[in-house]
């Protein structure tokens, strides 16, 4: 079967400029720098990396509000760059965001009515006017809303209730696909659970597919089937939740695991601890070769001659980009 | 929960219980009255007059005196105010108008659209704002003639040629501030047009900022009026200003004090009005007061 | 490049007749256009030399605000101090001169916070804020207040301190930051140190940094550290004790394995079974339902029982007092004993 969405070789860089009136180039951020995957309809992948690593820049790329320098994305299997007036607005009802940030996501000076009825004003075919009232009511209700509040103003909600109506808003084309940018992490603790607890119902009531960008395992682990890890604008390592979480073969990713606290202190004395030095690199410069070589301990030569491609290595069959790759168990239990 | 309460009904809210604000806007209604209903103080003609009663000072029969030609102080200070207040509405509107749409677009396009419109803006900063007036005002003196609406148009257009920079960079400021706001994304990644997104998305979140500075600069440009009307190149006869009668008063001031004490008062509370008026719905609009 | 090595333990330490800081039924009222928030209800607690003491709660629990309120840094209006004491050594900071407050505040107790970005002068090198602080306060002049501000620099671990010292706050990325902060802290030898949500905004391998940073500086200058968090993971990997903060109170005082082994307070409890675990597959995540109360009108009785899974007509009633149970932990909870027999 097709995935419903496949990315090849994705590329995003933005230039660094010089100068006041004639500007000239100096240099690229390279974002993202060759992003490639596939998500399967009904499936979640998460992907997930630190700050710098390009994950929210390639949000906005698959969502195509930003162009890409390079690279190909498909959904069913048709080029996505490539759309103009009719095909374009048919594909922004299939992939639809959530954003991360519940105190900015909302237009103040809307009401919460207006804001979820906005898909309805854009692609007035989905549902006649008289319709989008109850509409907008169902959709509340959906997501866990009073739907008498549809009159109320962003600014009268909670945090998570707004994190609600963000969602509320993204389902109300029926997308196929949702692109979730850190949906939970403005949140407090126990509200996260409930959003979660709501994402993950949606999916299965809807049938919805998402690339869920985060930069907390633990919440990536409850809710993804299949997890990329980035650093640097590239994945170093996919595979199923499983895989990575229990098999992990890059560096990165193990270290990135050790480095995740447990809400568990009786593990205390029995976790392995990888602690990386330095810094990540700049993404306007980033080291020849394998990109991760300079704070590896397992970096050798060829790390710094042959960047590292993403296949199956040694030790376990999903693919990761690392010469040295092996199995290391991090995460006890 | 409680009741639906945007941004401007608690903005309204908060402004009625100012002290600041009640006085500031009874003091301007009360004007806005005398401008749009001069007969209702006075029956008086305020072009008639007399040279008999040249410099008369204030009597039961004029309440203000007379000036220099016979003509009531009073019955023209009140007619001055309708000038007055025109001239800085539409001055304001003017400039709120072509500046805010300048900014709005240039904040929301950026790139070389932003370029430009800035670069324009600047050239037009660079003016001085008296000496611009000053120099475009003498110019077209003779060929406007003595139509008042065509003296007034012309001073009208020459304050906000001169101070819509300002404004533009006020709302491109605003523009390029909720622009990069989550909620734009997300009416981008729903498909809104530009226009959709300027009108619904960008304007009414850049709009408190300029209402502040509309409100401060209509005081400013009733004064700058008065100023350009003082010097003469203003509003001139037969146009009645308080800047005119200012003007008129200038050589008789330690003779007859009356000629210029009452239209100057008069120019001074309402500037201050509408300062005042604007310092509340700054503090009311600010957020962090909230 | 690696660093694998042994999780800091520390210490047994000495018993002295008072506690090193101890905060004792403390109350704080934040006097607000919309009604009077009863931000802080009696907080009780306390930390000893050599101890980490985590202070666990979300947004609106009143952590932050006990620990500005220890500083003496609350913003006084709005906030204002309606009840209890805060014993340094046994003085009550509450009752002190503001002189005495400053001398201590530095000196005896220090902080640090969330965000370094705006908790640093950005006009000022990160050399001149550290050294302005020993120049002022132990007269030192300005060449010897710089080596030591160098000294501080190296021994947070920031590469080449030498050269950095006269750089800025936004010159270093989030990490450094923190630690800058944290070497400004340490300036005067403070014998407790807050932290509060000192990990919050960082990546998870920086955060692993600085917890470890914090541990070792902690051990080796045998500071008592108050760690304010929501994060249950970071707690777990470096606390001594917790006290858990809700509405303004505390609801459970343990010490950590206990508190992860047997919650003995339905909040605690909830939260535990709330948060996803990276060492878990497929778990189910129990949800508490509603919202943190409006601290302008808390409900009456147990401020929980409008959320809790276990509330009965009783806990309406009253607010429950700190009930001492056995291995020297309390809870706030009417059925603490049928939770900790669970």
């Amino acid at each position: 079967m097709t995935p419903i969405l496949q990315v090849e070789d994705l590329v995003k860089h933005y230039p660094v400029q010089h100068g006041v009136v004639f500007k000239r180039t100096v240099g690229h951020v390279r974002a993202v720098d060759g992003v490639s995957f596939e998500l399967d309809r009904g499936e979640t992948l998460g992907i997930v990396g630190e700050s710098g690593c390009g994950k929210s820049t390639l949000a906005q790329v698959l969502m195509r509000l930003e162009p890409p320098t390079r690279g190909r994305v498909e959904f069913h299997g048709e080029d996505i760059f490539a759309k103009r007036g009719k095909a374009l607005r048919a594909l922004r009802r299939s992939v639809q965001m959530v954003l991360q940030d519940p105190y900015t996501s909302l237009n103040p000076r809307m009401t919460v009515g207006d804001i979820v009825g906005e898909p309805f004003e854009i692609h007035p075919e989905v549902a006649p006017r008289g319709e989008r009232r109850r509409r907008v009511q169902e959709l509340l209700d959906v997501v866990g809303l009073n739907p008498e509040y549809v009159n109320r103003y962003p600014h009268q909600f909670s945090g998570g209730q707004r994190q609600r109506i963000g969602i509320a808003r993204a389902l109300a084309l029926r997308p196929e696909v949702i692109i979730c940018d850190e949906p939970v992490s403005a949140l407090d603790v126990s509200i996260q659970a409930q959003v979660m607890n709501l994402l993950g119902e949606l999916q299965r009531g809807f049938g919805l597919s998402y690339v869920f960008i985060a930069h907390d395992l633990s919440v990536v682990r409850h809710l993804s089937d299949r997890v990329a890890v980035m650093y640097l604008g590239k994945i170093v390592e996919i595979g199923t939740e499983d895989e990575i979480y229990s098999r992990p073969t890059h560096p990165y990713t193990q270290a990135l695991l050790s480095a995740v606290p447990v809400p568990d202190p009786d593990l205390r004395a029995r976790r392995q601890r990888i602690r990386l030095t330095g810094e990540v690199p700049s993404p306007v410069n980033p080291p020849s070769g394998c990109r991760f070589r300079t704070r590896c301990w397992k970096a050798t030569e060829i790390c710094a001659d042959e960047e590292p491609a993403l296949v199956p290595r040694r030790g376990d069959h999903h693919p990761s980009a690392c010469h040295h790759a092996e199995v290391q168990r991090v995460i006890p239990g | 929960m409680t009741d639906p309460r945007s941004l401007a009904s608690d903005a309204w809210y908060d402004l009625r219980r100012r002290p600041l604000f009640l006085i500031s806007a009874g003091l301007i209604v009360v004007l806005l009255v005398l401008a749009a209903f001069p007969q209702l103080f006075t029956s008086v003609d305020p072009s008639a007059g007399m040279l008999s009663r040249s410099r008369q000072p204030p009597s039961a029969a004029a309440w203000f005196g007379y000036d220099v030609f016979g003509r009531d102080v009073y019955a023209r200070t009140i007619y001055g105010t309708r000038v007055s207040i025109l001239v800085g509405v539409l001055a304001t509107m003017f400039t709120v108008l072509v500046g805010g749409t300048m900014g709005i677009l240039a904040g929301y396009h950026g790139g070389w659209a932003d370029n430009v419109l800035s670069r324009v803006a600047d050239v037009f900063f660079g003016l001085p704002f008296v000496l611009g007036a000053i120099v475009v005002l003498s110019t077209f003196r003779e060929t406007i003639g003595d139509s008042p609406v065509r003296i007034t148009a012309l001073v009208v257009l020459t304050m906000s040629a001169l101070s819509w920079p300002v404004a533009m960079r006020i709302m491109r400021s605003a523009a390029i501030a909720a622009r990069q706001q989550d909620y734009v994304r997300a009416a981008r990644g729903l498909g809104a047009g530009a226009g959709r997104v300027i009108w619904r998305h960008l304007l009414p979140n850049c709009l408190a900022p300029v209402l502040v500075y509309a409100t401060i600069v209509l005081g400013a440009f009733i004064g700058a009026e008065a100023t350009l009307s003082f010097l003469g190149i203003g509003l001139r006869d037969p146009v009645v200003s308080w800047g005119v009668m200012i003007s008129e008063a200038r050589n008789y001031v330690r003779v007859s004090p009356h000629l210029l004490l009452f239209p100057a008062g008069f120019l001074a509370v309402t500037v201050l009005a509408f300062v005042m008026l604007g310092d509340a719905v700054r503090e009311a609009f600010d957020p962090k007061s909230r | 490049m690696i660093d694998v090595s042994e999780p800091f333990v520390s210490e047994p330490f000495v018993s002295e007749p008072f506690p090193l800081l101890e905060v004792a039924d403390l109350q704080v009222e934040f006097r607000t256009r919309d009604g009077v928030a009863r931000v802080l209800n009696g907080v009780d607690y306390h930390v000893d030399a050599g101890e980490t003491l985590a202070v666990l709660g979300e947004s609106g629990s009143g952590k932050s605000v006990t620990a500005n309120t220890i500083m003496g840094i609350l913003d006084t209006p709005p906030g204002f101090v309606t009840g209890g004491s805060v014993c340094y050594h046994g003085e009550d900071l509450l009752a002190a001169t503001p002189d005495r407050r400053r001398e201590v505040r530095g000196e005896g107790i220090a902080m640090i916070f969330q965000d370094a970005l705006s908790a640093l002068n950005p006009v000022y090198s990160v050399g001149f804020q550290i050294a302005e602080q020993v120049r002022t306060r132990r007269g030192m002049d300005r060449r010897a207040a710089t080596r030591r501000a160098v000294e501080l620099l190296d021994m947070v671990g920031i590469p080449a301190a030498g050269q950095r010292v006269g750089d800025h706050p936004h010159q270093f990325s989030g990490g450094m930051r923190q630690r800058v902060m944290i070497a400004m802290s340490l300036a005067l030898d403070p014998e407790v140190l807050i932290a509060d949500e000192p990990t919050t905004a960082l990546d998870v391998t920086v955060q692993a940094q600085i917890m470890d940073l914090l541990a070792e500086i902690q051990a080796e200058r045998r500071m008592g550290l108050i760690l304010i968090t929501h994060d249950l993971g970071v707690v777990a990997e470096v606390a001594d004790r917790i006290s858990v903060m809700y509405a303004g109170r505390i609801v459970e005082n343990a010490e950590v394995h206990a508190l992860y082994r047997t919650p003995c307070h339905p909040y605690t409890l909830s939260l535990l079974e709330s948060i996803p675990r990276v060492d878990l597959k497929d778990q189910e995540l129990t949800t508490i339902k509603g919202l943190p109360p409006n601290l302008t009108a808390i409900p009456p009785g147990c401020p929980f029982h409008p959320r809790c899974p276990m509330a009965r007509p009783q806990c309406r009633e009253r607010v429950p007092d700190l009930l001492p149970l056995p291995e020297a932990r309390s809870s706030a909870c009417l059925f603490a004993e049928e939770l900790a027999h669970r």
